[in-house]
């Protein structure tokens, strides 16, 4: 297990350091200037000026040296200051990366609850009419954009129905629980929407796989019941790909809400993130990047670990 | 183990099982069990009524696949009995029917394209037409039956323990510490060793033998009366087999369950079944006591199957005797007999007229030319002098087999 860990963390770092450099890179590829969201567009632009801010930030040394010296404060846990707003970027991380990471879980969670007994249903009753029926609902959960889908929602029951706040965000910490989530549940709702359906359709097909089984048939001629069988006996061996798109999909979350974010008006990460990319201000996004990465490696080495409690045939020793 | 301790193992753990599974065996099923077979021990019944006193009963069982509307006729008219406490070997090569028979008989076939037609009445009950939730009563508590792969039909995510108990749990009110035990108790009757420990473990931690008992162990717990047994031993190796069906004919002499043996080995029927029917292209060709089958089979499919057992009285090297060809499709059945083109005593006749299985003091057979008989030997040598090639590797077959049967 020891050695496990350990082999997760040299990868982790490798992961990190190929991802700082290739954003750091990509960022510098990039046309325009930090030093004009600094002043803003239509300040006079005194040279001198100019000058002072890009030596001061560092913005004239070769790409390089920029890269290893902002490596070099990151590992001592030093992630800068905004260009723009002198925030620290440690601080900006952790006032918005808990609510992206709270929208993306309630998301999975509820597209999980929903996309279950879905794929089970389809694929024990493959071909008849529930399978139809909810494979038709599936595919027109998948071919509609998120945003269409939060748009709906604040219509149906922030304008009609009145039930709950059609923007903004209350925090756990100042407002309380329920006060949380009644802003939470419709961006997340949005957000499970699509994932409700690509779960659902791989629990379906890999239960289809699983129900040809020859331990499926030898447990019906045991007499168990047909959902014995399904949730006991054929669930877990079919959800070993679901576990995997989880791990891809809660990643890709943590970094794509921004849609759901403006919409309604979240202070997630990605809006900061989207921000940061138009101000051209590199040290937000460079911090942003190595948080969301780490996630990323994180979550799918908890999903690798998961395999194994899954399928004991993975398991080592 | 000596014959004595192992007898004694067993009729302890015949009252153990009393003490756990009585319960769910219907009483006047229990009273009278002894009593039955003695009286009808040994009948193979192919008269067209069923028998009401039979264990298991099958008239005329049809199954058929709509494959790309054609019908592929796995089982096509099949009849037999089983008693209590006795034993049938259904015996045939891969792809007769045998599997689908056996599936077909418990209900368990889940082919949408399946069509099952006939009678199979189980103690006096008709299970053809039943729902699978009238059926499921059935399943595991009064018929079990043990696969072929036990590679395959263990669930590799579920421990040992729980794939052993859960249907007795799901049916009766046991405790899991109740189960727990009857666990153990299982994992002794197939004499797995260390059985505490094996309830933690998963299949893949087991080897094939092992699994295979395992798989028969969960077949035995609620005590069915029934037992299908379907090819147990195909996938293991020579050694194991050779356990796994004693293990299985000890049981079933134990527990005086009617067990129905599929197989492609007539080796592995001749000894440890009361009953033999063989099966071809979907329809039981030869039918009768295991004794008189081997002091004469009248089937010419029959005795291609037992000339095609090696024997350890050849020399070394003997080429394996095969039967020429492969079994007709079972979507396009040839008119006449199904075996004609693969039989050394083939006449025209065969080709023309389905043989009617007839029964001689209970053996039953379906030949125009039944073996032994002068017409057949006056067939085979005409077959011989006009060189059809089945007839001459059953020539060669004849003369090695030379008082080996008569």
């Amino acid at each position: 297990m020891g050695k496990v860990i350990a082999t997760r963390l040299a990868r982790l770092v490798a992961t990190l350091l190929a991802v700082t450099f290739l954003t750091f890179s990509m960022t510098a590829l990039l046309p325009g200037d930090p030093v004009n969201a600094i002043l803003g567009v239509d300040a006079v632009r005194d040279p001198e000026v100019v000058a002072k801010i890009r030596a001061d930030l560092g913005l004239d040394d070769p790409f390089l040296v920029r890269y290893v010296n902002w490596l070099g404060n990151a590992a001592t846990g030093d992630l800068g200051q905004s260009y723009i707003t002198d925030q620290e970027v440690i601080t900006t991380i952790s006032q918005r990366l808990p609510v992206t990471a709270q929208l993306a879980f309630m998301a999975i969670i509820m597209a999980l609850i929903l996309a279950i007994p879905i794929g089970v249903l389809g694929a024990y009753k493959q071909g008849k009419w529930q399978d139809s029926t909810t494979s038709a609902g599936v595919q027109v959960a998948l071919s509609i954009p998120n945003f269409i889908v939060g748009i709906f929602l604040i219509w149906l029951f922030s304008v009609r129905l009145g039930w709950l706040p059609a923007s903004n965000w209350n925090r756990i910490s100042s407002d309380g629980l329920v006060e949380n989530l009644k802003t939470a549940i419709l961006p997340a709702s949005a957000l499970a929407m699509t994932q409700m359906a690509i779960f659902s359709r791989l629990v379906r097909s890999d239960m289809i796989a699983t129900l040809q089984e020859n331990y499926i048939l030898a447990a019906r001629s045991k007499g168990l019941s047909d959902r014995f069988i399904l949730l006991r006996h054929a669930l877990r061996p079919s959800s070993l790909s679901l576990m995997t798109i989880i791990g891809i999909n809660f990643g890709a979350l943590l970094g794509g809400t921004v849609i759901i974010e403006t919409l309604f008006a979240i202070p997630g990460v990605g809006f900061r993130l989207i921000n940061a990319i138009n101000q051209r201000d590199i040290i937000v996004i460079q911090g942003i990047t190595v948080f969301i990465a780490t996630a990323y490696v994180v979550i799918n080495t908890i999903v690798d670990l998961l395999y194994a409690v899954v399928d004991p045939r993975i398991r080592k020793g | 183990m000596t014959h004595h301790q192992y007898r004694a193992q067993g009729l302890a753990g015949n009252e153990r099982r009393k003490l756990h599974c009585s319960h769910h065996r219907k009483p006047d099923n229990g009273g009278t069990r002894v009593e039955v077979w003695q009286i009808k021990g040994g009948v193979v019944s192919s008269s067209a009524a069923s028998d009401s006193h039979a264990l298991l009963s099958v008239r005329d069982l049809r199954t058929h696949f709509d494959v790309g509307g054609d019908a592929v006729k796995a089982v096509d008219g099949v009849s037999f009995d089983v008693h209590e406490g006795k034993a049938l070997g259904i015996v045939g090569e891969s792809g007769c029917g045998k599997t689908v028979l056996s599936r077909s008989i418990m209900g368990i076939t889940t082919a949408s394209n399946a069509s099952t037609s006939g009678s199979v009445k189980y103690s006096g009950t008709e299970l053809v037409g039943k729902g699978k939730r009238e059926l499921r009563k059935f399943w595991g508590e009064e018929m079990a039956m043990v696969f072929q792969d036990p590679m395959t039909s263990l669930n590799p995510v579920v421990r040992i323990g729980r794939q052993l108990t859960e249907h007795l749990r799901a049916h009766k009110d046991l405790s899991k510490s109740e189960a727990n035990d009857l666990a153990v108790q299982l994992l002794t009757w197939v004499r797995i060793p260390e059985p505490k420990e094996r309830l933690s473990n998963f299949p893949h931690q087991m080897s094939g033998g092992m699994r295979q008992r395992v798989c028969i162990a969960i077949a035995l717990a609620c005590s069915p009366n029934l037992l299908f047994a379907d090819e147990p031993t195909t996938a293991l190796d020579v050694t194991v087999q050779h356990q796994i069906l004693n293990l299985l004919a000890q049981q079933q002499q134990e527990r005086q369950m009617g067990m129905v043996l599929v197989t492609h080995d007539l080796g592995v029927v001749a000894t440890r079944t009361d009953d033999i029917a063989v099966m071809y292209a979907g329809k039981i060709v030869e039918k009768a006591s295991t004794s008189a089958l081997f002091s004469g089979m009248r089937h010419p499919y029959t005795q291609s199957l037992f000339w095609s057992i090696p024997k350890t009285s050849e020399p070394k090297h003997t080429r394996l005797s095969a039967i020429v060809g492969r079994p007709p499709n079972l979507a396009a059945l040839p008119s006449g007999c199904s075996f004609a083109d693969r039989c050394p005593y083939v006449q025209p006749i065969c080709r023309e007229v389905e043989p009617q299985l007839q029964t001689i003091d209970s053996h039953s057979f379906a030949c125009h030319l039944p073996v032994g008989s002068s017409d057949a030997e006056a067939a085979l040598s005409a077959n011989i002098s006009a060189g059809l090639p089945q007839s001459e590797g059953a020539a060669t077959r004849r003369e090695a087999h030379q008082g080996t049967f008569t």
